[in-house]
């Protein structure tokens, strides 16, 4: 190892870089690590994504919200203390000394496309877009892989057996980082079927909310034109009375008795003219 | 609390949170949480202590059409700052005449706002390309947590909405633009509920609203606290249905403008960053629609914003000739996480004060109404948590680099019931856990984070700018929010706008394009020539900038060869 390349001196120095400066913060430690295969120290506290940023990569690929919402930043790797495989959102992991590392930004997956007004909320519909659903062999390898902590085998299961409201449900979280379909041996693409399987359940078997359908009819016939019309006009000091005066939903002593802004007392308490 | 990542000074305040409690439940309970501040107080707090007040941080814009504006350093460089392209000027208006691609509609961006006119200009019979920067959908839009805003319950009304949007904006706000972001919010939601967005439900399957920061009704629409995302998954599912009228090239952000002989837009250039080549783009109508500009960074704020959000959209309109507005008003989300280190400024959805925690101090006591408009809030975390020596309350916990107030989310379970945490906030509950914080037993420390670009390019109600041929709309745009937003009206924002520029976009192409005139980059030409009088502009400042840098000095050091400074390579 004494020999292994240039790249391990130039580590040396970097590390003693690391060092002076970390020195004024009090958090002196960096951790080896290998990324892709080559060694790099990093600081401790460092996210996966914030150490390949340290080592001096610029992310394209691999790197999108840096918050664990978008999936970008898929990331599979191994510590010396086990031959599994371990996974995590770049953005998401704290780094760990002699990690092997690299991310996983893309994942050949098909999407199908499909017209979901047209296709009924059931299994059927479901397995004639997807056929290779009916291929699982609840081997469970999607769940163990999930960052999100998913139970994606259930995700499937449960879209086999027609509950595409428990299928939903269970896969709300999905962030589609592509990882359950990287280990799956029925090369099902798990999250291009969940976002079907929830978009046909919210479609179709959620009834629409009468309440919403009704204030967009009676917006339709500008039911509300009024009101916006006169607000529309009113000087800022004017604007301001009426704001700061205006009842809270929900507050001590408020009770709502209508939707329109009580303009007779509103002229009274001289707030408009 | 043994193996706490919790500091002992922070268990210790913790404690003092957790004595004050159940009075604070007790006052909950009775629907009291705090006094709202008089506008007259909140304007004084604001005077003080919001960074949008600091004159220091501050220049005079001295170029382009809205020059004279007051703006934050680190927003006027991106406008004095030179054009990608200027350096081969020649090369590339000599290529800008044959073009790799021609379309009805152009969309720059991938987020809530360009999925939203993308799809609509499909509608309306156009083919469409979508040109984004990283992988469609990697977006602010993606993680909004908190929700959406519309007036849909019997004692809420668009008219009731609008005086929240206008108040919560300090009366800056465009009236025409206010009342179309009202008067379209519900078709907004209720094309995405037909698209098949997942919103959280009352048991009688209306949709379930929640109060947010400034508004006077409920009205907050949600997808559990992965409410952006739930509408962001969904709309590039259904963009992605359709792959022959709308065309996605992705990792391709624009960098400057096409016009022609007549001033109208006819497109853009894009460059792939994979193999570093520019693509030529002639559209019939352009959609702009790229966003906030968090990555910047200003005034050195840590941000809740995704990687690709650099105001790149801003630089291209403005060199166009698009006037820009109340683009010095920035907001700066109240609580962003402060501890530990590895998510300081990541956001703490507003859903967690919404549902009941108080915003606390180092001693637990209540300061401040935890529902104040947005600037208000996080003026007076600022005060709170500043140093007395700087002028503050001194009553912030430290942390190793800054202070913090502590938001008690416990108090939530202790409202609503035990597993309420769990249910309505997941996103939060994994984020914080994945850091060894349970937000069911302890608060989280939180100080304010760069999180929103309150204005932007001038548009009209239609989505339309002063260009022919360029619409816009989104985060990017200025005047719908007047100078302070609150939450869930941008993602009605987003939808709402890129629909109407989407719609709009489509009907330009159809009935008010002539022809494709004479391809031009003219304008880049002439306002190279008015930076060109200030020689404090560094000639490696180019702009737009595409990606954060995050290269540490370190490493840069060592790269010689390479140059930096709002570049990619
Ligand atoms: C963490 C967080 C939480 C939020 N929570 C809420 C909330 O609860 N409620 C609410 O209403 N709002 C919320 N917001 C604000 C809201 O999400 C955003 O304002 C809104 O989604 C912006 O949408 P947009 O489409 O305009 O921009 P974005 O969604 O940011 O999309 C911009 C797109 O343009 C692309 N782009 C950038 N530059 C270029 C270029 N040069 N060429 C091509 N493409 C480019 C980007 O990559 C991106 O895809 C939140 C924001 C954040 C960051
Ligand atoms: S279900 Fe698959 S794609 Fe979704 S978060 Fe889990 S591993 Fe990633
Ligand atoms: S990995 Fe594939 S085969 Fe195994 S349980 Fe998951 S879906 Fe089924
Ligand atoms: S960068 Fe988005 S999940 Fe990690």
């Amino acid at each position: 190892m004494a020999n292994n390349d240039i790249s391990d001196n130039s580590n040396v120095v970097q590390s003693n870089e690391v060092l002076v400066t970390e020195q004024t913060t009090s958090k002196p430690t960096t951790v080896p690590i290998f990324i892709m295969g080559k060694r790099y120290h990093v600081p401790s506290t460092l996210t996966i994504l914030k150490a390949l940023e340290y080592a001096g990569y610029r992310l394209l690929r691999g790197v999108g919200c840096r918050a664990g919402f978008c999936g970008a930043c898929a990331t599979v790797y191994k510590t010396p203390d086990s031959y599994k495989l371990k996974v995590g959102l770049a953005c998401q992991t704290v780094v760990e000394p002699e990690m092997w590392v690299t991310e996983l930004p893309f994942f050949p997956a098909v999407k199908k496309t499909y017209d979901i007004e047209k296709i009924p909320a059931t299994a059927e519909a479901v397995m004639a877009i997807y056929p290779e659903i009916a291929r699982c062999v609840a081997c469970n390898s999607c769940t163990r892989v999930c960052p999100q902590d998913l139970e994606v085998m259930d995700i499937i299961q449960e879209t086999l057996h027609g509950n595409l409201k428990k299928a939903a449900e269970l896969s709300f979280d999905c962030v589609m980082c592509g990882l359950c379909a990287s280990r799956c041996p029925a090369e099902i693409v798990h999250y291009n079927i969940a976002i079907l399987v929830r978009r046909l359940y919210n479609r179709h078997l959620v009834p629409n909310s009468l309440e919403l359908a009704v204030r967009v009819e009676e917006l339709a016939e500008n039911k509300y034109q009024n009101e916006v019309d006169r607000l529309k006009v009113l000087d800022e000091e004017q604007l301001r009375k009426i704001y700061s005066v205006r009842p809270r939903e929900g507050s001590p002593g408020v009770e709502l008795k209508t939707n329109r802004i009580d303009w007779d007392d509103e002229i009274m308490k001289g707030n408009v003219k | 609390m043994e193996d706490s990542v919790y500091t002992e000074q922070m268990i210790a305040s913790i404690r003092k949170v957790e004595a004050t409690r159940p009075k604070r439940l007790e006052e909950a309970k009775r629907g009291y949480r705090f006094d709202k501040l008089s506008l007259k107080d909140s304007q004084e707090l604001l005077e003080k202590f919001h960074p949008d007040y600091i004159t220091e941080q501050k220049r005079t814009l001295r170029v382009g059409p809205s020059k004279g504006e007051i703006l934050n350093i680190e927003v006027v460089n991106i406008f004095e700052g030179h054009s990608r392209i200027f350096k081969q000027y020649d090369e590339f208006l000599r290529r800008i005449k044959s073009p790799d691609y021609v379309t009805d509609v152009l969309i720059i961006g991938g987020g809530g706002a360009a999925t939203s006119a993308a799809l609509m200009a499909y509608k309306n019979g156009a083919k469409v390309i979508l040109a984004t920067k990283l992988r469609t959908g990697d977006a602010n839009t993606m993680m909004a947590q908190g929700g959406i805003q519309a007036a849909v319950t019997p004692v809420d009304s668009p008219a009731i909405h609008y005086l929240d949007v206008i108040g919560g904006g300090h009366f800056k706000n465009e009236p025409e633009l206010v009342e179309a972001l009202v008067n379209d919010a519900p078709f907004a939601i209720a094309w995405l509920e037909k698209l098949g967005v997942m919103f959280d439900r009352n048991p009688d399957n209306t949709m379930m609203v929640l109060h947010g920061g400034g508004t006077s009704r409920m009205r907050m629409h949600s997808c559990l606290d992965y409410s952006g995302a739930g509408i962001m998954r969904v709309l590039r599912d259904e963009v992605k249905n359709h792959p022959e009228e709308i065309d996605l090239l992705e990792f391709s952000p624009a960098v400057e403008l096409i016009l022609n002989d007549r001033g109208e837009c006819i497109g853009a250039i894009v460059f792939n960053m994979e193999t570093e080549e520019y693509h030529v783009i002639h559209a019939k109508a352009t959609v702009m629609a790229t966003g906030g500009f968090g990555r910047l960074h200003i005034q050195d704020f840590p941000t809740t914003n995704h990687h690709g959000a650099t105001g790149d959209g801003l630089t291209m309109g403005y060199r166009a000739g698009i006037p820009i507005r109340y683009l010095g008003a920035v907001q700066y989300h109240p609580t962003g996480a402060a501890f530990p280190e590895q998510i300081v400024g990541l956001l703490i959805t507003e859903k967690v004060r919404g549902s009941g925690a108080d915003v606390v101090n180092v001693d637990g006591e209540k300061f401040v109404f935890p529902l104040e408009p947005r600037d208000v809030e996080a003026a007076a975390i600022i005060r709170e948590a500043t140093p007395c020596e700087n002028g503050g309350k001194g009553k912030g916990m430290a942390t190793s680099t800054m202070y913090g107030v502590w938001l008690d989310s416990p108090l939530i379970d202790l409202l609503d019931g035990e597993g309420t945490i769990a249910k309505k906030l997941p996103a939060m509950v994994r984020m914080v856990n994945r850091f060894g914080i349970d937000m069911t037993k302890d608060p989280i420390l939180v100080y304010p984070t760069l999180h929103y670009q309150n204005g932007g390019l001038v548009i009209s109600a239609n989505g339309s700018t002063i260009l022919p041929g360029l619409f816009a709309g989104g985060e990017i745009s200025g005047g719908v929010h007047g100078t302070n937003r609150l939450m869930g009206n941008s993602l009605l924002d987003v939808v709402v706008y890129g629909r109407r520029s989407g719609t709009s976009a489509a009907i330009y192409a159809k009935e008010k394009f002539i022809d494709w005139g004479k391809p031009t980059i003219q304008h880049v030409f002439e306002y190279e020539q008015e930076i060109a009088q200030f020689e404090d502009i560094p000639e490696d400042r180019i702009t737009p900038v595409l990606l954060p840098d995050y290269t540490p000095e370190h490493v840069k050091k060592k790269q010689l060869t390479t140059s930096y400074s709002g570049n990619l390579w």
